[in-house]
This record gives C-alpha cells, sequence and structure tokens, in this order.
C-alpha cells in the first residue's frame, strides 16, 4: 500500500445518472436500504497499489480490471459506472454484472488508479485489482465455444427438420423419388458440415477417454452421430426412402443445450471461488530500516520486519506491537464479538481488523506459521478426510454407457444372424437404438433443474459455489451451527439505554468517525438523524472517542472515561456513555442480537427431521442462554477448531451427513470437514472460500430455504432420471425391432426433452 | 413445384444470416454479461456503449 491523498472530488450523489422511468432516488434507496450498500468514508479507505496490475494498450490508453464487491442492481451500475465517467480523463468504465468485475479504461497518465478505485470503494462497493489473464479466461474460451456450436446446430436442425417434415408429409402425399433424394441431399449439405462443427465437443472428449481406455456418455453419443450421418449418406446414394440427418443434428442440438448450462453454471460457481480468492490477495506494507515505506505481498515477510497496519486494514501478519495504541476487532478469528485493546508489546494476530488508529507491528513468525495458516492446513487436513462425492449424473453415466453399446451390438449381432436381411437394415437398427438411447432428456435432465435451482436460490438470497453443493445438501441430516456470526449477527446492536434523539443524533455525530461495533451499532441506528457539527474530533483506542461542541467537550465511550460512577451498571452485554462537559449525560445499551427467524428455522429444520447442533467457541455462560432461547439441547461452548472437526468426524462416523454453518476463521476447518457447508456473506474471507453456499442478508432464512431447494430439485432431478428411463424402456425395444424410422425418432427424442424440461421447470412453481 | 427452387435458397439465405447475426452479436461481447444487460435495460441514459470511444455524458 502506497500513501495516498485525500480524494479531491466527493462521491456524486447517489444514483443521479438512474433511469428516471423507475425513480432514481427509490432504486438508489434501494441498494443502501434491502442490501446494506452504505457510503463510506473515502478516508478511512485503504487502497494497495494497483500499478502493477494496469495494463497500457496501443491506443495510449490504461486499463484496470478490478473485482468489485456488493454489486446487486440497475443503481449499483449506474453508481459505479455513473462515478467513473465523471472522472477526468478516463475513457470507458463498464461492469460486468454476471462476473461481478469492473474494467475501466483512461487516457495514459491522464486518472490516479488508486484514486478511482478509492472513489469507488467510498460509494460503498469494495474493489480488488486483479490480473485478466488468468484461468477465468479460458473457460469463457471454452464457454463460446459452447455456445457457437449451440447456434450452429440450432441453424441447421431448423433447416434440415424443415426439409424432412416434407418428406415425411411426401411419403403420405405422393411426393416422388426425385424429390425426396433431392431433399436427403440437401439435408446432407446442411448437416455433415454443422455435425463436423457442433460435435466437436462431444468428439474430442469421446477420443480422449478412449485414448486412455475408458467411456462416457460421449462415445455412445458421438458413436451415434457419425454412424447415423454416414448411413444416411449411404441410404441418399441408394435413393432409399429414410435418412436420418434431422435426428443426428437435432439430437446435438438438444445435448448441446443441456452441456451449455452445465457449463454455465459451473463457471458460475467458480467465478464466485475466484472472486473470493481475488479478495484475499493483499500486500502489506513493510517499514524498511531507514524509514521507507514499500509494499510486499504477505507471503514474503520475514520475522523480525516492521509492518504496518493503517486504521480500517486487516492486520496482514502475527507479531508484536511497536508503537501505537489502537483496537483490534477479533471476531472473525476467536468468535469475540468485543474489540480488545493493542497497545506497544501486546501480541496481534494475522486476520484481525485494527479499528482505531495506525499502528506498527514486529512480525514474530513468516507468513506461512501464522495463526491464519495454521487454520489453513487445518482446513487442508480435513479436505482430505471428505470423501468424494459422486454426483448422480456421473453415476448414471457409469452404467448408461456400456450397457448402450451392448445393446446395439446385440441389435445389429441379433438382426445380422437371426434374419436373413443383410448387414445394412442390421446396422439401422443398432444405429437407431444408438440414437434412441442417446442421452437428450439425461443431458438436460440435471442442467436444467440446476439453473432453474440456482434462480432460485440467488433471489433467496443464497450463492451456490460449488457444482455439486446442492445434491449434497439436499441429503444431509443434522445442521451444525456456530454462534457468533451465525446465529448471532456478531456485532452489537442498540437495545436499549436511558436516552433522548437529541442525544442519540449527538452520539451518532461521533459515532459516524469510528470503526469501532459499538460506534458503528450508533450510527446505524442514526442513520436518519441530522448530524451535528463538531470540531477536534479524536479517538481514544480503549476508552472511547470525544470532540468539541461549541466549549463543551462531548464523550462517548466507556463510563470511568467519561466520568460516571453512580449509575447502575447493566449487565446484557455492552455499555456506552455519553457525556456534554458536566451538563448532560445518556447511556446506550449495546447487544449481539440473534439473526431473525433463528428460532423459527430450527423449529422447522427439527419437523424436518433433522438435528441441530451448536458449537461455539465463545464462554458457556454466553453460550447457555441463546442455546436455550432457541431450543437447542445438544451443544458445545469453548470449542477449539480441532474440537469442531473432531465432533464433525464423530458425527460422520455415526451415519449422520451434516451441513456445517459457521462464519469465523475458527470455523473455516469445520467448514471443509463437513458434508456440506454455508457461510453468511460477512464471513471471514477464508471461510466464504472454504463453505459451498454463501447467503446474504441479516436473516437465518435463507439457510431453510437453500435446504428445500436442494431437496425439491434434488428429486426432480430423480424424478427426469424417471421419465428419461421409463421413456427408453418403451423406445429401445421397439428401436431393436426396427421399427424406428426418422419420423418416431424424431418424435421421441422431441417429445422426452420437452417433457424433461417442463417437469424441470415446475421448481419455479413449487413454493 | 419449381417454386421449391427458389424457396430452398432463400430459406437456407435467412438462415445463414440469422447465424452471422449471431455470430457477429457473440464477437463482439454481446453475450459477456446476460446479467448485466437484464438490469441495464432499467436505465434510462444510454451511456457509453462497450468499446465505443469517447463516453459522452450529458
Amino acid at each position: 500500500m502506497t500513501a495516498i491523498g485525500q480524494p479531491d472530488k466527493p462521491a456524486p450523489v447517489a444514483g443521479s445518472s438512474i433511469a428516471d422511468c423507475c425513480d432514481a432516488s427509490a432504486l438508489a434507496d434501494l441498494t443502501s436500504e434491502v442490501f446494506g450498500v452504505q457510503p463510506v468514508d473515502p478516508a478511512s479507505i485503504t487502497i494497495s497499489d494497483p500499478s502493477a496490475f494496469v495494463a497500457m494498450d496501443n491506443d495510449g490508453a490504461d486499463h484496470l480490471h478490478l473485482l468489485v464487491e456488493n454489486l446487486h442492481c440497475a443503481a449499483c451500475i449506474g453508481k459505479i459506472e455513473g462515478y467513473l465517467s465523471a472522472q477526468s480523463g478516463v475513457i470507458d468504465s463498464r461492469v460486468n454484472m454476471s462476473t461481478r468485475r469492473l474494467s475501466v479504461s483512461w487516457k495514459h497518465g491522464e486518472a490516479d488508479p488508486a484514486e478511482l478505485m478509492r472513489g469507488v470503494a467510498a460509494l460503498g462497493y469494495p474493489v480488488a485489482p486483479f490480473d485478466p489473464i488468468d484461468a477465468a479466461k479460458s473457460t469463457d474460451v471454452e464457454e463460446k465455444r459452447l455456445l457457437s456450436a449451440l447456434a450452429v446446430a440450432g441453424f441447421a436442425a431448423g433447416n434440415v427438420m424443415l426439409l424432412s417434415v416434407s418428406i415425411w408429409s411426401g411419403h403420405a402425399g405422393g411426393m416422388g423419388e426425385g424429390t425426396r433424394t433431392l431433399f436427403h441431399w440437401i439435408s446432407a449439405l446442411i448437416a455433415l458440415p454443422a455435425v463436423a462443427y457442433a460435435g466437436q465437443p462431444f468428439f474430442r472428449s469421446a477420443y480422449t477417454v478412449l485414448r486412455n481406455g475408458a467411456t462416457n456418455m460421449d462415445v455412445p453419443i458421438s458413436l451415434a452421430v457419425i454412424l447415423a450421418s454416414a448411413m444416411s449418406i449411404q441410404q441418399t446414394m441408394q435413393n432409399a426412402q429414410h435418412a436420418y440427418f434431422d435426428a443426428s443434428i437435432t439430437l446435438l442440438f438438444f445435448l448441446l443445450v443441456g452441456r451449455y448450462l452445465d457449463r454455465r453454471a459451473r463457471a458460475k460457481a467458480r467465478s464466485t471461488a475466484t472472486h473470493l480468492l481475488g479478495l484475499q490477495a493483499q500486500a502489506a506494507t513493510v517499514i524498511d530500516p531507514d524509514g521507507g515505506y514499500r509494499s510486499v505481498r504477505i507471503t514474503d515477510i520475514k520475522p523480525g520486519m516492521t509492518v504496518l497496519a493503517t486504521q480500517g486494514e486487516r492486520i496482514p501478519i502475527d507479531g508484536d506491537v511497536v508503537t501505537g495504541t489502537s483496537d483490534i476487532d477479533t471476531a472473525l478469528v476467536t468468535g469475540e464479538t468485543l474489540p480488545k485493546l493493542a497497545s506497544p508489546g501486546s501480541a496481534v494476530f494475522a486476520g484481525t481488523m485494527n479499528l482505531s488508529a495506525p499502528i506498527t507491528i514486529r512480525a514474530t513468525v513468516a507468513a506461512d506459521r501464522t495463526l491464519l495458516s495454521e487454520i489453513v492446513s487445518l482446513m487442508e487436513l480435513a479436505e482430505q478426510g471428505r470423501a468424494k462425492f459422486v454426483r448422480i449424473a456421473d453415476r448414471v453415466a457409469r452404467i448408461y454407457a456400456p450397457v448402450v453399446h451392448i445393446l446395439a451390438a446385440i441389435t445389429f449381432a441379433g438382426w445380422f444372424l437371426l434374419t436373413d436381411a443383410g448387414w445394412e437394415p442390421s446396422m439401422l437398427a443398432a444405429i437407431a437404438v444408438l440414437i434412441i438411447t442417446c442421452p437428450c432428456a439425461l443431458g438436460l435432465a440435471v442442467p436444467v433443474v440446476q439453473v432453474v435451482a440456482s434462480g432460485r436460490l440467488l433471489r433467496a438470497g443464497v450463492l451456490v459455489k460449488s457444482g455439486d453443493a446442492l445434491e449434497r445438501l439436499a441429503t444431509i441430516d443434522t445442521v451444525v451451527f456456530d454462534k457468533t456470526g451465525t446465529l448471532t449477527l456478531g456485532q452489537p446492536m442498540l437495545s436499549g439505554g436511558e436516552y433522548t434523539d437529541a442525544d442519540l443524533a449527538l452520539a451518532a455525530s461521533l459515532a459516524d468517525q469510528s470503526k469501532h461495533p459499538l460506534s458503528r451499532a450508533i450510527s446505524l441506528v442514526a442513520s436518519n438523524s441530522e448530524r451535528q457539527a463538531l470540531s477536534d474530533i479524536r479517538e481514544v483506542p480503549g476508552h472511547g472517542i470525544e470532540g468539541m461542541l461549541g466549549s463543551d467537550r462531548v464523550r462517548l465511550g466507556k463510563r470511568e472515561w467519561c466520568g460516571i460512577s453512580k449509575a447502575p451498571a447493566w449487565n446484557g452485554g455492552s455499555e456506552l456513555w455519553l457525556t456534554v462537559g458536566q451538563k448532560r449525560s445518556a447511556s446506550f445499551h449495546l447487544a449481539d442480537t440473534v439473526r431473525s427467524h433463528a428460532k423459527d428455522v430450527i423449529d422447522k429444520l427439527r419437523s424436518m427431521k433433522i438435528d441441530v447442533e451448536l458449537l461455539s467457541g465463545d464462554t458457556p455462560e454466553a453460550v447457555t442462554p441463546l442455546a436455550q432461547s432457541l431450543g437447542i439441547e445438544n451443544w458445545q461452548a469453548s470449542c477449539l477448531p480441532a474440537s469442531k472437526t473432531k465432533r464433525l468426524s464423530e458425527l460422520a462416523d455415526s451415519g449422520k451427513t451434516v451441513l456445517m454453518v459457521g462464519d469465523g476463521l475458527n470455523d473455516a476447518p469445520s467448514l471443509v470437514a463437513a458434508h456440506v457447508s454455508m457461510s453468511p456473506a460477512g464471513a471471514a474471507d477464508i471461510s466464504q472460500t472454504a463453505a459451498d453456499l454463501i447467503f446474504q442478508g441479516s436473516s437465518l432464512a435463507p439457510v431453510l430455504s437453500a435446504i428445500r431447494i436442494a431437496r425439491q430439485s434434488t428429486s426432480l432431478v430423480k424424478q427426469n432420471f424417471g421419465l428419461a428411463f421409463a421413456y427408453n424402456a418403451i423406445a429401445v425395444p421397439i428401436a431393436v425391432f426396427g421399427f424406428v424410422t426418422p419420423l418416431v425418432a424424431a418424435i421421441a427424442m422431441s417429445t422426452s426433452s420437452i417433457i424433461v424440461t417442463l417437469n424441470a421447470l415446475r421448481l419455479r412453481l413449487v413454493k | 413445384m419449381d417454386v421449391i427452387a427458389y424457396l430452398i435458397p432463400v430459406a437456407l439465405f435467412l438462415g445463414i444470416v440469422g447465424l452471422v447475426g449471431f455470430f457477429w452479436s457473440m464477437r463482439t461481447g454481446q453475450f459477456d454479461d446476460l446479467d448485466g444487460a437484464a438490469m441495464r435495460a432499467l436505465r434510462n441514459d444510454d451511456g457509453s456503449m462497450p468499446d465505443r470511444e469517447p463516453a459522452s455524458k450529458e
């Protein structure tokens, strides 16, 4: 991180560039009210130097790619792009909603990238630079290739089908042989190049597995498509009645639809994961012995180096404080709600947040030896112990491919040996079997359900991070919760006290200047009240914050510091006092609140016959009342990360499949160890990276909706497989005995695909 | 039946026009951000287009 001056441009009026058709201010409010996107004081934002990520193109424009957090709706796009394009020198800025990335370009040297980043962050959208030449690029290419193949297959299928329908009507209406053959030739002209192009994803995959001596779904698909096309040419040359060009190309079309949807779902899950990883990578500022500052990768920090941690920054390394006194938020590491005071000599840990003042730290360990990296290695250990999960679709495919091959071979042999039809009709029957059994319905069954399910989950505020998370989530019978930050919000909320509205407004005017959780709680409650102008505001770490109102000293903080001695103590949580000189005083009571719907969710889980457990790192005194009020009987307090994973493996050994819901660093190993895991959007980065699903908002309800949607979608997938098998059970005998004309094949394939798709779309309807 | 001599080429030509149009739209990045496109429809001020410069505001 380099030293960056104050931004010279204030953030523009929120929502100023948003459509008039949907009330601009209403939309802007939406971002803050519904999604909690709050403008941030620019001075408090620390930005690491992005210049290493800036690339210059031939036109003399600089480009920078950024990962953006908190993107939700059209208003977010409008705010960010509106802000950036109003800056001098900026040529173009574009938010990509799907990948949650922002690309911005400016005339070389005419804008400061760090300044632009700070401006966007000040709107309430944290940003991190990233190198666009990473793995994400190649997956994008694959997705585009599938889409082009899909387009070509769709074009060809439509036109060939047009000709085929004419031919089929011609069978009844007396189409001449010449016309029919002409139509077959035109079909061939369209279908063959299309098959050669659109079939490549399947051919390539089939070739790869065959070379390795294995087989997968793509082998019978490729075989069916190639044989059907070849056979059709041969039939056309002989002026025969039937050709299967339409069958081979529509087959590819349906399969490509499924492939493309599947690819997109996976790419989306992966981009969520890489997004989190990208935000995690950060640099630290090292102070050299000669007093110079330089930016260093966290992994390059050596013991003995002096590291600067500014206000609002995560502490990069374990070490001892050298200079400065500040409050340190350790909630993500230990699960404790209230910050701790750190002064010269006290130990601080990587991953904790420095709240109130800059401090310098002498690193005591190398970066791979921090508390944080110990948790990472614990996670790796847990990962190895996790049983490999095989998706239903893959399990089906394992049986499916050999069965289809054997069926086709038997059909050919049966016709060739038992009848005197010769090799040609035998081959046609075998090809018919391959076409009819082709997994159109199977290929669509899973992806369509997955797309609909992740759409519903997104609306319920749940992001899916791994492709098989839904299937695993559907099988769980136990939910293990963490306490701080998971069952509770992990941040104190104003719960009572003795104060007037004027006191609250005055307290908020002070609290706005601080990142302390208690101050934040006050600011949040008073977000709509008028602020008062105070001068000489300063934060006294460990005590509170003070400022001057006219000639009166106003203090907000601990009772002793504010000079209150008589008032009775409050034991339900933390308290803050406000004093204005000697004139008046007020008190605020703050307590960590339980997430909304928590009791409801736990009751409903129980009614679904799912066991609920609570594993917390907090003290028994803090856990008992919560467990009682939520009706959780199985709970453990004072859990270390290792004892949480131990409990999870006990549960796994007793045959339980466990959903772990947690947010802290101390939960990360157990998130990996569990069968499937969720974490709230406010969780530690490393926990979000470890979790399979992430839920947003302050309610616990998404956990329940996710389980429900997972169960519904898995049962739909199974239904769809059932439908596909029922269809095969009817269609295969027809094919084996040689009754499948191209018309029958077309009808059978289309109806089965349509039925499966419609069945999947039912997921949209169920509540 | 002579009419099919015109109709089939015409049908194929129209289909190919559609296909070429699709490839063009994909190459110019119109499929890069499907979620964003849905949301941008809500905005009124047709701001900067991708790859077009300079962005004219106001």
